[in-house]
């Protein structure tokens, strides 16, 4: 099977202060490491299990500078067979351009199925699986955390809220939004990125896609970033392990759980 | 008048919680702006739901075919496409929910209309909306405009907003002739399983010993299960825990696995994504612990450390040993 991923390099922000900077249309991000957007691994990760198991060929996709070839380099270090990044130049796309962009590369690409993660860990949009897939032309589905290809087409798990899945069957060639959990993905090796950065990035320029003015007018503007507004939060435990320990146990027998 | 359209949600002849938070937020917004209010529901048999409904907008237009009988994305699009094109609403409210999330995205494609997702809430600034999301995690917030568009598609967060009792509408019922649409989708409904069904019920415990990504290593799970075994309490955890295969989905609070109601819910290494606060918010008294102290479950514990889980749970450990 001929599977085309996209992949997104983001700011690692686990167990980091964030603050808007100076114009407040981004955040400060000199001092933030990037890694893959969490639910792209598992998608990157499902497209190598597959070709694994049907054969087929396994492309890597990024819209982003040359810095965030980073997140190719780990793709090709786990498997993928080719990467392509492009370059927005002048551009500053939104999720809805993004799409766009994605798409016409896509287009120029052999694929039966096409995997994006569900959303990215910056703007959580979600879009950019679906929209594309619409451009394309492909029957799509969000938040898939199971694939088992079958004759003509994949049958899938569709996470849904509240404990419960939807089964589907999917006719390809489809593009489907990977969940996080759908697999385990493999550990990369700083020696197999290392391997990795010795093969070629093909880098397309957005502006030689032909796309058309309107598709390059962002949906979205972002006017402010701010901090979430302040809430009463929680009263603070203070002093060592053994104390906060006595507090906590006595919170607990004072709600009426008896330990 | 311009119109507000909502989109109805609903699982298995069931209308969802979602329908009924959109309802009450596009009511709010179209007495403030003199707004028409209408609900869209399509579905085999939408009778019963419509019923639900009446209070709560000015119409209901309701399409019955059996190929709308469970979600799919190109039927509903199809239908919302023409609906929409046809109508040109102001605004058009959807849930940002795995339907949401598939539906959305395709008719913002489909009708060239700009869509905002995922908004906690949504601001009307002279004559057009403006929507605040919550990003990186919500860790920061962001006020967003739309570029000018006849129409703005708006998807919501489950939660963002409360339900209101009645918003006193009589709404008008109309039965809307489906369009002409392919006899087969590409993507075929087979059926829905209950994936939280286990050993372990955590919605009856009184006191959930909780774990998150803050755990660090599979390793450490069994300590959290001791501990939880010495006080006498379940061992739940939230969504990373589960991804990683480290314990079955049947421990999972949150919107994807399930919501809890314990006296106590002590949250070890969670950092409180919407998703998991989403599934705690019937417990009584929440304590956190989290090495980050921006931790967003900070804004919604009643009590905090600031401390590595492990080192408190060896002493919680020692402490209910003792005893």
């Amino acid at each position: 099977m001929n599977i085309v991923v996209c992949v997104k390099n983001v700011p690692f922000t686990q167990e980091v202060d964030l603050v808007p900077d100076a114009s407040k249309l981004d955040i400060r991000k000199d001092s933030l490491p990037y890694v893959m957007n969490e639910w792209d691994n598992y998608a990157i990760e499902e497209a190598i299990q597959l070709r694994e198991k049907t054969g087929g060929h396994v492309t890597a996709v990024t819209l982003g500078k040359e810095t965030d070839e980073e997140v190719l380099r780990r793709c090709l270090a786990m498997g993928a067979d080719e990467a392509i990044r492009v370059e927005p130049g002048i551009l500053n796309p939104d999720a809805a351009v993004t799409a766009a962009m994605l798409a016409a590369v896509v287009k120029t690409v052999p694929h039966e199925l096409v995997l994006t993660g569900v959303q990215s860990d910056d703007f959580n949009h979600g879009v950019v699986g679906p929209m594309m897939a619409e451009r394309l032309g492909l029957p799509h589905a969000s938040v898939v955390n199971g694939l088992n290809p079958i004759d003509g087409g994949v049958e899938i798990t569709i996470e849904l809220e509240g404990g419960q899945d939807e089964s589907s069957r999917v006719s390809l060639p489809a593009l489907l939004s990977i969940q996080t959990g759908i697999n385990e993905p493999r550990y990369v090796s700083i020696m197999g990125i290392r391997r990795a950065a010795k093969k070629e990035i093909k880098v397309v320029q957005a502006e030689d896609l032909g796309l058309s003015a309107d598709d390059i007018q962002p949906a979205l503007i972002i006017e402010e970033m701010f901090l979430p507004p302040e809430t009463e939060g929680a009263e603070m435990l203070q002093g060592d392990a053994a104390s906060v320990a006595e507090q906590i146990v006595r919170i607990i027998r004072e709600k009426g759980v008896s330990l | 008048m311009a119109e507000i359209i909502v989109i109805a949600e609903h699982r298995n002849g069931e209308l969802r919680e979602i329908t009924f938070q959109m309802l009450s937020k596009a009511s709010e917004l179209a007495k403030d702006q003199t707004y028409d209010l209408t609900v869209v529901l399509l579905g085999g048999n939408t009778e019963n739901m419509a019923a639900q409904l009446k209070d709560r907008a000015a119409r209901v237009v309701a399409y019955n075919d059996e190929r709308l009988q469970h979600f799919d994305v190109e039927y509903y699009r199809d239908t919302l496409a023409g609906l929409i094109t046809e109508r040109k609403p102001f605004m058009v409210l959807m849930g940002h929910t795995p339907w949401g999330m598939d539906l959305a995205p395709a008719l913002a494609v489909k009708t060239g209309f700009p869509l905002a997702t995922d908004c906690v809430d949504i601001l009307m600034e002279s004559g057009k909306p403006k929507v605040i999301r919550q990003i990186y995690s919500g860790k920061i917030f962001a006020r967003m405009a739309f570029r000018n568009a006849p129409s703005y598609l708006i998807t919501v967060r489950g939660g963002a907003f409360p339900v209101s009792d009645s918003c006193g509408y009589q709404a008008e019922i109309i039965h809307a002739s489906m369009p002409s649409l392919s006899a087969k989708s590409r993507r075929e409904f087979l059926g829905y399983q209950d994936t939280s069904k286990g050993e372990v019920d955590i919605t009856q415990a009184d006191l959930l010993v909780s774990v998150g990504r803050g755990v660090g290593e599979q390793e450490n799970i069994p300590n959290v299960k001791q501990l939880a075994d010495l006080m006498g309490g379940t061992l739940s955890c939230s969504r990373p825990v589960v991804d990683k295969k480290w314990l079955p989905k049947y421990h999972q609070v949150g919107t994807s696995g399930k919501t809890v109601k314990p006296k106590v819910y002590l949250a070890l290494g969670i950092s409180g994504a919407f998703q998991h606060v989403a599934g705690i918010s019937g417990a009584g008294t929440i304590i956190a612990v989290n090495r980050d102290k921006k931790a967003p479950i900070f804004r919604v514990a009643d009590y905090g450390v600031t401390a590595d889980l492990l080192s408190i749970v060896a002493a919680l450990k020692e402490k209910v040993a003792k005893k």
